[in-house]
C-alpha cells in the first residue's frame, strides 16, 4: 500500500510539471495565436499593437545568434582539442579545467555586466550587433566546449594510435581521425548553444539591445532588436493588445527554440550511430 | 637515451604543427580571460562604488533606493528579494526533482527512461522570459483567485515558475547520484526483507546524499542568478520583507532595471550594477564550489 502511494507521488513528480508546461504553453499559443500571421512576422514594430510586428527583432535574433555561433565554435571546439588532445596532462590543463566548470555556473547577468564594460564601452563597440556577440559567445562557450570534449573522449585511443603509428603528426592525426568521429557531438552541442543563445535576454539587455528599432540589421556595428527582448517590452506594458503581441512573440520563439533542440537530438542519434 | 628522443623529436616538429598548437592553446586560454575580466571588471567597478559608498552603509542601511533624489545603497532589500524567490522556487523544484529522479532511476525501465528524461529537460530548455510572461499572465491571476489580498506583482508566482524551471536540473543531477549507488547495497537491504520504499529512503538515497546535495546547491545557485521572470514579474521594489504577496525586487533584477534606463558610464548608479553583479558572482561562485566538491565525492565514492 505505502509502495502504491510512493511510486505514483514519483510518477506524478515527472507527469505533473511535464503537462503543467504543456497546459501553459497552450494557453500562450491560444492567446497569440490569433495575432499570429503572415502580417506580424513581415512588419515592424509600431505604437499601435494591432499594427506591431517582429521583422527586425526576428532578423536580429537570427543574425545575432550566427555571428555568436561563428565566435564561438571555432574558438570552444580549439579549446576542446587543445585539452583532450594536447594539454592533457599538463597543470595549465587543469587550470583550464576548473576555469570552464565554473564560467558554466556563473548567472548569465553577470556575462551582460563583463560585455558592457569590456566590449561595449573598452573597446568602443557601442551597443551593436557584435557587441551582443562577443556576450553571447563567452556565454555558450562552457557548453561547446563541454560537448566537443566529452565526444572526442569517445574516440577509441587505438584509432589515434594508428594514426600516430603509420607517421601522421599529431595534427594530421587530429584532423582526419578524432574530428570526423567526435564531430556529432561538437554539432549536438553547437546546436543546443545556439538555441540557448536564441532565447537568451538578460545579457543582451545589459549590452543594449534596443527594443524599438525599425531597420533591419546592415552590419556587425548595426544596432538591433532580438525576438525575446521584443517579448520582453510587449510583457511589461500594461495594455492587453500588446499582451497578445508578446503571446503570438512566444509562439514564435518557442517554434524556434524547440525546432533546435529537436534537430539537436536527431544529429546525436544519426550520425553516432555508426561506430566502427 | 629517452631524454634525447624526446628533444629530437622536438626539434623535427614541423613549423605548422606548432603554429596549431599554438592557436589551439591560445583558444583554450580564452577562459582563463574570462573569469580574469569577470573578475577585474566587478572589482575595480566595486572599488569605484566603495571609494563614494562605505562598505558599513552598504551592509548595513535598510533600504536600497538609488534611482531616488534621496539615494540608499543598503544591499539587503534586493538580498531579501532574491532569497525570497529563490526559497520559494525551491519549495517546488526539490520535492519534484527528487521524486522525479527516483522515479526515473528506480521505477523506470530504460525504454520509458528514455523518454521521460528529455520530456522533463525539455522543462530547463524554455527561454526565460516566457517564462516570465507565465508568471505574470496566467499564474498571479490564479493566485489573486485564491489569496485576493496579493498584488500584480508579487515573489510568488515567479517563485513557483521558476521551480518549475529548475527542477529539471535537480532531476537529472540527483538521478546520476541515485544511479551510482552500488546495486550490492540495494540487494543486501532487500535481501534481508526490507521493502522496497524502505530500502530507497533508508539506503539509496542516504548513500546518494553527497550528489543530491549538490544538485540542491546548483539548483539554488541557478535560481539567485535567474533574471528575467523575476524582472518581469515581481515588480522592482526592492523592500525588506519575507511576504511573498508583495512587490519586490532581486539582485538581478535591479541590474536589468537600471540597465533598461540610460545610465551613462561613470554615475554611481552603472557602479551599483556592478557591486550588486560581484555580490551575486561571490554568492553563486560559492555556492557552485561546494556543489562542484560535493559531487567530486560522491563520484569518487562510486
Amino acid at each position: 500500500m505505502g509502495e502504491i502511494v510512493f511510486r505514483g507521488l514519483c510518477l506524478a513528480a515527472v507527469v505533473l510539471p511535464v503537462v503543467s508546461l504543456l497546459a501553459l504553453l497552450a494557453a500562450v499559443a491560444a492567446e497569440g495565436i490569433g495575432r499570429l500571421d503572415a502580417d506580424f512576422v513581415m512588419r515592424f514594430p509600431s505604437r499601435i499593437a494591432s499594427a506591431a510586428g517582429i521583422l527586425p527583432a526576428l532578423v536580429g535574433s537570427v543574425v545575432l545568434v550566427l555571428l555568436t555561433m561563428l565566435i564561438a565554435v571555432p574558438v570552444s571546439v580549439g579549446s576542446a582539442l587543445y585539452l583532450e588532445e594536447y594539454g592533457k596532462r599538463g597543470r595549465f590543463a587543469g587550470v583550464i579545467e576548473v576555469n570552464i566548470t565554473n564560467l558554466a555556473g556563473v548567472p548569465s547577468v553577470i556575462y551582460g555586466l563583463l560585455g558592457l564594460e569590456i566590449f561595449v564601452r573598452f573597446l568602443s563597440l557601442r551597443q551593436s550587433l557584435i557587441a551582443g556577440a562577443l556576450t553571447l559567445s563567452l556565454l555558450v562557450m562552457p557548453v561547446i566546449i563541454t560537448a566537443s570534449r566529452e565526444s572526442i573522449r569517445m574516440v577509441p585511443q587505438a584509432l589515434r594510435e594508428a594514426a600516430l603509428g603509420m607517421g601522421a603528426t599529431r595534427w594530421s592525426m587530429v584532423r582526419s581521425v578524432v574530428l570526423p568521429m567526435a564531430a556529432p557531438g561538437m554539432i549536438t552541442g553547437s546546436i543546443l548553444a545556439l538555441s540557448r543563445a536564441f532565447g537568451e535576454s538578460a545579457p543582451l539587455i545589459i549590452v543594449g539591445a534596443a527594443t524599438f528599432i525599425t531597420f533591419l540589421p546592415d552590419g556587425v556595428m548595426s544596432s538591433y532588436s532580438t525576438l525575446p527582448i521584443q517579448i520582453f517590452n510587449w510583457v511589461s506594458r500594461p495594455q492587453e493588445a500588446f499582451q497578445a503581441n508578446a503571446a503570438a512573440g512566444i509562439v514564435v520563439l518557442l517554434a524556434a527554440v524547440l525546432c533546435l533542440n529537436a534537430v539537436a537530438v536527431l544529429v546525436r542519434h544519426r550520425l553516432q550511430r555508426p561506430r566502427i | 637515451m629517452e631524454n634525447d628522443a624526446s628533444s629530437l623529436s622536438r626539434v623535427e616538429r614541423p613549423l605548422s604543427e606548432r603554429v596549431i598548437e599554438a592557436l589551439l592553446r591560445l583558444a583554450a586560454m580564452v577562459s582563463v580571460a574570462t573569469t580574469a575580466a569577470i573578475v577585474l571588471t566587478l572589482g575595480l567597478e566595486s572599488a569605484a562604488f566603495f571609494s563614494e559608498v562605505s562598505p558599513g552603509a552598504f551592509l548595513l542601511d535598510t533600504e536600497w533606493t538609488p534611482l531616488f533624489a534621496q539615494q540608499h545603497f543598503g544591499i539587503w532589500p534586493l538580498v531579501c528579494g532574491t532569497v525570497l524567490t529563490s526559497f520559494i522556487a525551491m519549495t517546488v523544484a526539490v520535492p519534484f526533482g527528487l521524486l522525479a529522479a527516483i522515479q526515473m532511476s528506480e521505477f523506470s525501465s530504460p525504454r520509458v527512461r528514455f523518454w521521460l528524461k528529455p520530456s522533463v529537460e525539455v522543462l530547463a530548455g524554455v527561454p526565460t522570459v516566457v517564462y516570465g510572461y507565465v508568471a505574470l499572465i496566467f499564474v498571479t491571476p490564479v493566485l489573486q483567485k485564491m489569496m485576493p489580498s496579493i498584488g500584480a506583482f508579487n515573489a510568488l508566482a515567479p517563485g513557483l515558475v521558476m521551480g518549475l524551471m529548475i527542477m529539471p536540473t535537480i532531476a537529472s543531477l540527483s538521478e546520476d547520484a541515485i544511479r551510482a549507488v552500488p546495486v550490492s547495497l540495494r540487494e543486501a537491504s532487500l535481501g534481508l526483507g526490507v521493502g522496497r520504499v524502505s530500502t530507497i529512503v533508508r539506503v539509496v538515497l542516504p548513500s546518494a546524499f553527497s550528489g543530491i546535495a549538490a544538485s540542491v546547491i546548483l539548483g539554488v545557485s541557478r535560481a539567485v542568478g535567474e533574471t528575467m521572470i523575476v524582472a518581469i514579474a515581481a515588480g522592482q521594489q526592492p523592500r525588506l520583507t519575507l511576504d511573498p504577496t508583495v512587490p519586490i525586487a532581486t539582485m538581478t533584477a535591479f541590474i536589468v532595471q537600471v540597465s533598461m534606463g540610460d545610465t551613462p558610464h561613470g554615475t554611481l548608479e552603472y557602479k551599483s550594477i556592478y557591486v550588486v553583479g560581484a555580490a551575486l558572482f561571490l554568492i553563486t561562485f560559492g555556492m557552485n564550489w561546494v556543489s562542484y566538491r560535493l559531487s567530486r565525492r560522491y563520484r569518487r565514492l562510486a
